[in-house]
């Protein structure tokens, strides 16, 4: 029934090429901000050639799911994501702590960390759960298994104190909603998100207030029914109650460095004199590219390491400081090509599974799109995840390449699948 | 599900908006805002300024008199600090290991990665002992620094000191000085300033966010060298200032030697004098305080800026005065009964007796005799009326440089003091004063003052018979002679006749030869002077004395001054002709051996402060 000439045959070779150009431009701009002239050329203490070692296993992995039958994909669903749980948990007992997220196995002098392939794991089993006949989101059963899929995994990473990678996994919701999630649910977390921020900006009693005047406003507008009363009183109680909790848990439950990073987003003074450091030097590496930046390898601000982390989450500034605003602009459209194509592959699908799928995959990209890029031009807080196939790191490059691959693996073979 | 179809616009819609936002907010900060730009400037490029050599300063003689040396800084920078020997380091450089800890601590508040000084000015020496174990002590850097040291402890006046820029002089040098740079303050080294300092050299480097350096910016293209200040030689013999300085130990008041032939200043000694020593490396500040607190007002250049009656070493100027205006004749007489009478005024003279002419006055500074002069002099038919009398008198003085500024190579020269009419109309009302109420002028008492410098300059105009150069303090500057020094090679020649010159030269031999001055021959030397004794309201009268020799070829011309300390002949004459001696003969006369002891060894400064001693 397959026929592996069929698979190349309809590979999306689009989508191949933007990877190929992703990981191009990773290498180019890990080398640029971390060579070092001092060590040889090809030596393993230099991180770019590292990476080149992660860029080449990629490759292979991705020939390998290429060739493989895509059931280990559809049929194990529900194993694989099991297997990394396992190893997700097997990480409290064989971990390797690395600037304090106990979140990396350790092979050699090369470091793997589980919780990034959790997201694969979870995209492949929502797709297998919601590709169920008779499934409606409606229904709360429905829901409740699906958060459930959802917010195990992550709720483990968040154990091990990698909060950026456990907030990715707000990234589903959106994949949720695509498949009949209720736009109020959406608009509620989008209420409480909006909530949250005035909350730690506004004194909360002057917000319950506001809160007060709007539930008295609403019931201008809408029937005065005896159910419409409850709403909105259940309402206003869960907003007042989610107010008043909001400040206990910022305060007790994020770490320090984390309410640092969301009160300098919200503008606010911070005691710590450089907890605005990172986005400041961010900003400044960026914004000194100018219109056409300062040449490949010219990046003086990124080279003498004005910028941290500028390998891995800070990449991005290499890149506004080399190639200015064109290279920047350029990475913006090409990204979003990138993410437009993935839903059109998604909705060329005939299997459910594959297209839910296909979004779980574009979200997931999106989500680190947004937090990556908008963190470095301070736009999101600081929040430690990779931009996806640019960032250095072998597990984030893995877990990217098995993310698309199966995608593209799935979609060769879309002919072949019954509806 | 083609309900749910749509919300796919809505997630594309979400990705475009997004990238839309992005796209425009990289637009703000990479293009349309220029902020970014100076920001990453500021960040990575330092601009390190290389600081040149000061200009060495000779003597006459080629003798170096003022030059550099190495000094070093210890800069620490905290982040670098490993564990170390505090103890060990105190004590090599000898510190108290409290405060050496408080400066630490000090420097670490303030960065941990930029470098602080936490010692300034190690000499040497001590560094020599330190570099060896630098390397015990990693985080700690040296940075050389160049002071100035003075070989000779002699002429701090003249050489004057460098000192950190004031915001003032930072302000007005449009850029050149930034804090903490050095500036030349008082003395040769304000003066010559531009030519002492050199030029600046700068070096563009970037760094990295440890502020260590990474390389050069632009291959060095707006870098500069810097080049070396320039050398000078001064006029002063400074074997003379130094033996003149330890004349005048004890004693308040000024010596100024000048050659006539040239104007340049061979000696100028204030008393009571320092150490130049004391002005740079570590304890500057604490050594000005000092000084700048001490009653005595060592810092006070008394040969530029403290003006003196002059008494009667001005009474040749008015000789001369007189006899170009006709006034008085060469040969005019006058009985002097001990005192000028006129009216209910009554000046003293301390000689009596028939004076035959202007010489026998001069010889004998017969009061009465210059008393009567300055009457006829503002008095001169010439004239119409006292008040242009007394201005014409003045501009015979004004071309002796008197009362006028006098523009030699030192800052903070003082014009003296001369009173014209618009001086006594003010006090008196016009037409309401005439030659008797300043009858005091005649003998270079009341308002009249000289500076010491002007007083030596009259001595060498009156020895070069009637032309000066203006008395300055450097010869030769390297690389440049024509611009800087032209000022000093113009001839003033006074408006009186060389042949009254010749008379009062004959005159102020004679006050030596034969008169008040004889305490001031030196065997085998012609010499002409003049002694004066200044009445003041400071108590005791000063000792003044000035005179030059040889008189036939004049070498040196010298003028004296020891505030409260009586006649002119008593410190003035001694201490004027022994410089003298000294600088023509190298070496002082074993009859007059017992007159420079007794120079040496007279405290007039401590007499005079001496507790009584309690019965």
């Amino acid at each position: 029934m397959i026929d592996k000439r069929k698979t190349t045959n309809n590979l999306d070779w689009v989508i191949i090429l933007l990877y190929s150009v992703f990981v191009a431009i990773g290498l180019l701009v890990v080398y640029a901000s971390s060579h070092d002239e001092a060590k040889p050329f090809f030596d393993t203490r230099q991180l770019y050639v590292r990476q080149l070692i992660w860029v080449g296993t990629s490759v292979i992995l991705a020939g390998f799911i290429l060739v493989t039958d895509n059931k280990i994909y559809t049929t194990f669903a529900y194993f694989i994501y099991g297997l990394i749980l396992l190893m997700v948990i097997g990480v409290f007992f064989f971990g390797h702590e690395v600037n304090g997220n106990k979140n990396w196995f350790e092979i050699g002098s090369f470091q793997l960390q589980p919780s990034e392939f959790a997201k694969f794991s979870v995209a492949l089993a929502l797709a297998k759960f919601l590709s169920n006949q008779n499934i409606n989101l409606k229904n709360n059963r429905t829901k409740m298994i699906s958060l459930g899929l959802i917010f195990f995994p992550a709720l483990l990473i968040q154990l091990q104190g990698d909060t950026g990678s456990t907030l990715v996994f707000l990234s589903f919701f959106l994949v949720l909603y695509r498949f009949g999630l209720p736009g109020e649910i959406l608009a509620l977390g989008v209420g409480v998100l909006a909530l949250s921020v005035f909350s730690l900006v506004i004194d909360k009693y002057i917000l319950i207030g506001i809160l007060l005047i709007l539930a008295g406003a609403s019931l201008y507008f809408i029937k005065r029914t005896r159910a419409a009363y409850f709403a909105i009183a259940g309402l206003f109680i869960g907003a007042s109650l989610y107010v008043t909790t909001t400040n206990y848990v910022f305060n007790n439950v994020l770490k320090l460095h984390q309410q640092q990073r969301i009160k300098v987003l919200l503008g606010q003074e911070v005691n710590v004199k450089d907890a605005d450091y990172n986005v400041r030097q961010s900003k400044i590496a960026i914004g000194s590219g100018g219109l056409l930046g300062k040449g490949p390898l010219n990046g003086t601000l990124t080279k003498y390491n004005f910028v941290p982390e500028q390998h891995t989450d800070f990449i991005f500034c290499t890149i506004g400081e080399e190639y200015g605003f064109w290279g920047t602009s350029l990475f913006v459209i090409l990204f979003l090509f990138l993410l437009t194509r993935i839903l059109s592959l998604a909705e060329r699908q005939r299997s459910k599974f594959s297209r839910i799928y296909a979004y779980g995959v574009a979200s997931i990209l999106f989500f680190h799109f947004l937090i990556n890029i908008g963190m470095t031009i301070g736009l999101a807080p600081v929040i430690g995840i990779p931009l996806p196939f640019i960032s250095y790191g072998g597990s984030s490059l893995w877990s990217f390449t098995i993310l698309l691959f199966v995608l593209i693996k799935l979609d060769a073979d879309r002919l072949a699948v019954l509806r | 599900m083609d309900t749910l179809a749509s919300r796919r616009k809505v997630v594309q819609m979400v990705f475009i908006i997004i990238s839309v936002i992005f796209i425009l907010r990289l637009l703000f900060i990479q293009v349309l805002n220029k902020n970014y730009q100076q920001l990453a400037n500021n960040n990575v490029l330092r601009k390190v300024t290389l600081y040149p050599s000061r200009g060495l300063i000779y003597d006459r003689n080629g003798k170096l008199i003022l030059f550099n040396q190495a000094e070093y800084d210890l800069l620490v920078i905290p982040g670098q600090l490993k564990k170390f020997d505090t103890a060990n380091l105190c004590k090599t450089l000898g510190l108290d290991v409290e405060g050496f800890k408080k400066e630490l601590s000090k420097a670490y508040k303030y960065s941990k990665f930029k470098p602080t000084v936490i010692i300034k000015g190690i000499q040497a020496e001590l560094y020599a002992q330190l570099q060896e174990d630098m390397f015990l002590y990693p985080g700690f850097y040296a940075q050389v620094r160049t002071v100035r040291t003075y070989p000779i402890s002699a002429a701090a006046h003249i050489l004057g000191y460098i000192s950190e820029v004031t915001p003032k002089q930072i302000e007005k040098s449009d850029g050149y000085y930034q804090q903490g740079d050095y500036i030349g303050t008082g003395g040769l080294e304000q003066y010559y300033e531009k030519i002492l300092r050199g030029k600046k050299g700068v070096k563009y480097v970037l760094v990295d966010v440890h502020n260590r350096e990474q390389g050069s910016f632009n291959d060095g293209q707006l870098d500069t060298l810097p080049s070396p200040g320039t050398n000078m030689y001064s006029t002063l013999d400074i074997d003379l200032q130094q033996y003149g300085e330890k004349l005048m130990q004890g004693k308040v008041g000024s010596v100024v030697a000048i050659e006539p032939s040239t104007g340049e200043v061979l000696a100028m000694i204030s008393s009571p004098s320092y150490d130049p020593k004391l002005l740079t490396g570590r304890d500057r500040g604490k050594n000005f305080s000092k000084l700048y607190a001490d009653s005595l007002k060592p810092l006070f250049v008394r040969p530029l800026k403290a003006s003196y009656p002059p008494g009667s070493i001005y009474k040749p100027l008015l000789g001369l005065i007189g006899m170009q205006d006709g006034a008085i004749q060469q040969n005019t007489t006058y009985s002097c009964p001990g005192a000028y009478y006129v009216g209910s005024l009554r000046v003293g003279c301390h000689h009596s007796g028939f004076v035959n002419n202007i010489i026998e006055a001069i010889q004998h500074s017969c009061n009465a005799y210059f008393c009567m002069t300055f009457r006829r002099v503002v008095d001169n038919n010439k004239y119409k009326t006292v008040a242009q009398g007394l201005d014409g008198w003045k501009s015979y003085l004004a071309s002796f440089g008197i009362g006028v500024k006098m523009e030699t190579d030192l800052p903070g020269v003082g014009y003296g003091f001369i009173p014209g009419s618009d001086y006594y109309n003010k006090i008196y009302g016009s037409g309401r004063w005439n030659s008797v109420t300043i009858i005091s002028l005649g003998i270079g008492q009341g308002e009249i003052g000289f500076t010491p410098l002007q007083m030596a300059n009259e001595m060498a105009t009156i020895a070069n018979h009637g032309w000066y150069y203006t008395p300055h303090l450097v010869r030769k500057v390297d690389d440049d002679t024509s611009t800087v020094l032209k000022k000093f090679k113009e001839k003033h020649v006074i408006p009186i006749d060389k042949g009254w010159f010749d008379i009062t030269v004959d005159a102020m031999k004679e006050v030596v030869e034969a008169g008040t001055g004889r305490i001031a021959q030196i065997p085998g030397v012609t010499m002409g002077g003049k002694t004066g004794t200044a009445q003041n309201p400071h108590g005791k009268d000063h000792s003044l004395f000035i005179c030059f020799a040889p008189v036939e070829n004049p070498k040196i011309a010298i003028a004296v001054i020891v505030e409260n300390a009586g006649f002119g002949a008593t410190y003035g004459a001694p201490i004027a002709s022994l410089m003298i001696e000294k600088y023509l003969n190298d070496s002082i006369s074993t009859p007059r051996k017992y007159l420079e002891q007794r120079m040496f060894d007279a405290d007039l400064i401590h007499n005079k402060y001496q507790p009584t001693p309690e019965h």
